[in-house]
Order: C-alpha cells, then structure tokens, then sequence
C-alpha cells in the first residue's frame, strides 16, 4: 500500500505511545497520531488537549483545526479551564507532549515565532508558541513530529520557543527545567533520539528504503548514529486504513 | 533582542487592589446597551480579551471598541485570531500580547500579523500559552507573581522580561510569572441575568480569570435569563454580578466565530476573508472594516451581512457537534 508523507508521520508518531499513558496532542497529524494509537494498540491512552479538553472522541470527517472549538471537545470527558489544563502537565500527569516543529535544532529545541535575529523586527514573524513552550517544559516526555527538511533541520535555530535540551548536556536542567525533555524526533526520513551525554540528535531508526545519505543531505548538522541504526517496519493496511478512516476528506493526510 | 516589554504597572497588585476596593461593587442592573458599555474604555488601555481564538471571541465588544475608534491600546489574549488582525489594520492596538496569533492551521501563517509587525508597526509581546494564563490567575488572585516550571530556558524570556524566583523551601529556581492586571476585561457569555450574573457552556477558557484581574467588567451574553434561572443553578455561575460594569444583550455576539454549543465558527467566512487577504495584502481588511465593522449601524445589521440561512447552518452544524 503505498502512502503520503502525512501517514507516514502519523503511523510511525503512533507507534511511540503506549498504552495506559496520557498524550498531551497538537491539533493535525499529532492528534491522528494519538487517536490512531488508541484505536489500535493503545486502548487506555487518554488524549489532553490544549485549549482546555480532556478525552475527546474525534469525529472522524469533523476534524479540528484549532486546539479549542467544539470539534475538538467532541464527547469529552472533562472541558477544564486552559490555565488548568496546562497545570495537569505541571503537576507530572502527561506522559508525552506530541507536537509539530517549524524550525529545530541538533539540542531539539524548536522555533515557531521569528526568522531572524531581532525579535522585535523579524525577518519572517511566525504564529508563535501556542502551549508548545508549556509541553516542551512540563510533559514527562516529549516527540516532536516534523517533515525532514534541510531549511527545518538548522544547527541552532533563530529563536527557542521551546526548549529542547537548550545547548546539551546539563543545560536544560540549569535553566530550571528540571522535568522532562525531548526523547523521539519522528520524520518523513526515520526515528531520531539524543545522544544521553551531550544531547545532541542522533539517527536512531531508518524508515523502509531511507539511506544515511538521504538524512545527511537533508540536515543541516552533524547527526550521530546509535548502534546498531535500525530500520521501522512501513506502516501496515491495518494502520493505513485505520488512519484514513479519521480524516476521510485528507484534511491533514494529503 | 531588544528591551523585554515588561513594565511594571503590569503586575502592581497594590495599585491594582486599591482600584478594585475604590470602586462601586453593586448587585444593581448592570443591562445597558453595547454602545453605552463600551463606552468606559479609554484610548490606551490594557484589554483582556475573553475566548480563545475562534471561540467565545468578544466580537460584538471589541467591533464597538473599533467604531468608537480608540487608540493606543494593547490586546492581551491567549491565542489571538483574526479579531487581532482588525486592531493593528485599523490602527487601533499598538501592542498585542499573546502566545500565538493566525487564523487557524488550514489558513497558515497571518500575513497581517507579518506585515505589521514585521514592520514595528505593531508589537507582539509573546508569552507561552500557560504564562499568559498564569499572569492572568495572578491577577485574579491579587498577588504580584506566580511561580511555575515552564518558559525556563527559552528565548521567550527575554521578550516579556520574564524574571526567576529561589524556592525558598528547596532551593530550586522558578520561573516567577508576573500578574497582569488589565484595564478592562471584554466577555462573551451564554446567559446572565440582569445583574451581571454569568454562565458559560462548554469551554471556561480563561474568562473567569480575567473578569478577576481586570479593573473593569464589559459582558455581552447571548441570551438575559431571569434571576431566578441562575439562582437554580448557581454552581453554573463563573461571573458574579458584582465584578460586572456593563452587560449587553447580543445574541451571536461571537459571530462567525462560534460560540459552544449554539453556533459553529463560520469557516467558510475565513476562507473568503484570508483568500481577499491573499489577492489584495492589507487593502482587503481596510475594506473588511469598512463593510463588516463601520458601515452596519448595529450589530443586527452587521448579522443581516451573513443573512439568517447562514446563522441556522452553523446553529445546525453546532448541534450535531454537543
């Protein structure tokens, strides 16, 4: 079965989360990747939303474009404040933060506000943080779902929005951030981790048919290999249907 | 980087108090009309914007603040949609603090956003999603900060001036969220009785919040129920009448956003306004404001532009959804 890159994101982001776990979801290829995850493998996966929900069923066709609209509140089980939905994750409750990335760098640190190096006249100005930052600091565990791109994939990005491991080794827990961090950057091109001494990124799955050479070229650092690098299995008819089934009209998929 | 944009009278919690004890905290009516109500913001002020993004948006407050043509003022909300984007092409804010600012995901990022503040026009003071709503329940609570464990390490810290904090039980530095305690809070409720007694369905989002921090209290609610309805239910009621100044009757005040459970964000709207953005840059909002926001002598006439098929659909569409 063949397969856009927007599938494979969300296959190989699904595969991430186990079950009995919370998810802390991005609306878009994250959320698909949960809800997908809970319909397959993850039973007893509670998905928490941004803009204040906790355990929504997604509607499939009816999508949510935004973290807080009554799609994505969709059958919930609890609406709770924003400010309180974030203080669930402060508090050690979300295991994973699953969110997309604009611009990332070798420490995972992620860029989604400003192109340039004054933030008050930027060159490109970008939406912003969102609760990214928030799930960056507060979750257990974050994954960072983004297309392999060498604009994307910079040594150090412009601008942290949200930290990753800050400049490596102890850094991040210096800043005070003393919870948490990036564990899986999921690609068009392969499974990605942190090297656990200097946190730098390190190649640490191959999608089906992806060489080294293919992820080199299209990163914009040095990457370390882990050992053995291994290779993910291509998403199966199951999964695909499974997936394609939640976004009949390819709002996210195409 | 530039100067962080934090300046204190932002988090003054003894000023802010004080103005809260001068004030007339009255159980009287507070129902009056949209004009009169918004008529007790002044060039310059701080507003706290209810809802988040395309939902419970204050739009029949903030259209009002548009055509009484205030000046100077800064937005703070959560996640800012296009409303924000009216408020820099209309020359009304010069600062917009938030922690994201774009119409939604299918529309990507606000060339309006870009162009004003790319150029300095406007400036986007941005927090995380979680400060943002910390620095507003500091101010509901009536202290100078809180601390909190997000927004350490970030660059978002030197934007807004965020400052840190020794625990002094462990040791451990925080971060230390200063309050925001705004001039006046713009609100979007389901129901309120005359009193200024609200309820909400479906999302709180950070109104409740922000009704606490802010100096004063404008509502718009989508229906006024008798005294009596909210006294049945008043563990429903997040807004007593006391914090509320004025209180206006507009249904599909929100509109086209969408407003839980009654109507559905118009996405079809968007599309018609960002594909004009797209052609025409900023021209198309200036004409925006002159068809949707200056023209329609009340917010009746405003609704008459969308037509009632449109308001039943997205009724309908909203129904299927709770």
């Amino acid at each position: 079965m063949t397969f856009t890159p927007s599938e494979l994101l969300a296959v190989m982001g699904s595969r991430q989360l186990k079950n009995d776990t919370t998810v802390f979801a991005g609306v878009g290829v994250p959320l698909l990747a949960a809800a997908l995850a809970q319909q397959r493998h993850a039973p007893q996966l509670t998905m928490v939303i941004e803009g204040g929900i906790i355990g929504p069923r997604i509607k499939p066709g009816r999508l949510p474009i935004s973290t807080n609209e009554m799609r994505a509140a969709h059958q919930a089980q609890m609406l709770p404040a924003i400010t309180d939905t974030f203080l669930f994750a402060q508090r050690g409750f979300l295991d994973y933060g699953f969110m997309g990335g604009a611009q990332i760098d070798q420490y995972g640190n992620i860029n989604t506000s400003v192109l340039g190096t004054d933030y008050w006249h930027p060159k490109v100005r970008l939406p912003g943080s969102g609760g990214a930052n928030d799930i960056a600091s507060l979750c257990k565990e974050v994954i960072i779902l983004t297309a392999h791109e060498k604009r994307r994939f910079v040594p150090r990005v412009d601008f942290v929005t949200s930290p990753g491991w800050v400049d490596g080794n102890g850094s991040r827990a210096k800043a005070g951030l003393i919870f948490g961090g990036v564990s899986r950057v999921v690609t068009t091109l392969g499974v990605f981790g942190f090297d656990p001494e200097t946190r730098r990124m390190r190649v640490e799955a191959l999608h089906h048919e992806v060489t080294l050479e293919t992820v080199r070229a299209n990163t914009g650092f040095e990457l370390l290999t882990a050992d053995p690098v291994g290779i993910t299995a291509p998403p199966t008819p199951d999964e695909l249907q499974m997936l394609r089934a939640l976004d009949p009209d390819r709002r996210f998929l195409s | 980087m530039g100067d962080p944009h934090l300046n204190p009278a932002e988090y003054d919690f003894i000023a802010a108090r004080r103005r809260t004890e001068a004030k007339a905290k009255s159980a009287a009516e507070k129902l009056t009309s949209l004009e009169d109500a918004v008529g007790r913001v002044k060039d310059g002020d701080q507003i706290g914007v209810g809802g988040c993004l395309f939902s419970r948006t204050p739009l029949a407050l903030m259209r009002e603040i548009l055509r009484q043509r205030r000046r100077g003022l800064t937005l703070a909300r959560n996640l800012t949609c296009n409303e924000g984007e009216l408020f820099m092409a209309a020359g009304a804010a010069s600062r917009v603090m938030t922690a994201w600012m774009s119409i939604g995901l299918p529309w990507g990022v606000s060339k309006i956003l870009r162009h004003y503040v790319e150029t300095g026009a406007v400036a986007l003071e941005e927090w995380s999603h979680l400060a943002l709503g910390l620095r507003f329940r500091a101010g509901a609570m009536g202290v100078p900060f809180l601390p909190a464990l997000t927004m350490l390490g970030s660059d978002l810290v030197g934007v807004g001036g965020l400052k840190t904090v020794q625990d002094p039980y462990t040791g451990e530095t925080l971060a230390a969220v200063p309050a925001l305690f705004p001039d006046v809070a713009v609100l979007h409720v389901h129901r309120a009785d005359r009193f200024g007694n609200c309820q909400i369905d479906g999302y709180p989002h950070m109104d409740a919040d922000i009704a606490r921090a802010a100096t004063t209290v404008l509502v718009t609610a989508e229906e006024i129920v008798p005294e009596e309805e909210i006294r049945r239910h008043p563990d429903r009621t997040i807004i007593p009448g006391f914090l509320v100044d004025a209180l206006a009757l507009v249904p599909f005040g929100s509109f086209p956003h969408e407003c839980y459970g009654l109507y559905e964000a118009d996405y079809d709207h968007f599309e018609g306004y960002t594909a004009a953005i797209n052609a025409q840059g900023s021209r198309a909002v200036t004409d925006y404001l002159d068809r949707y926001v200056y023209a329609p002598a009340n917010f009746v006439d405003y609704l008459d532009l969308f037509g009632p098929d449109r308001l039943r659909r997205q009724h309908a569409l909203a129904r299927e959804l709770t």
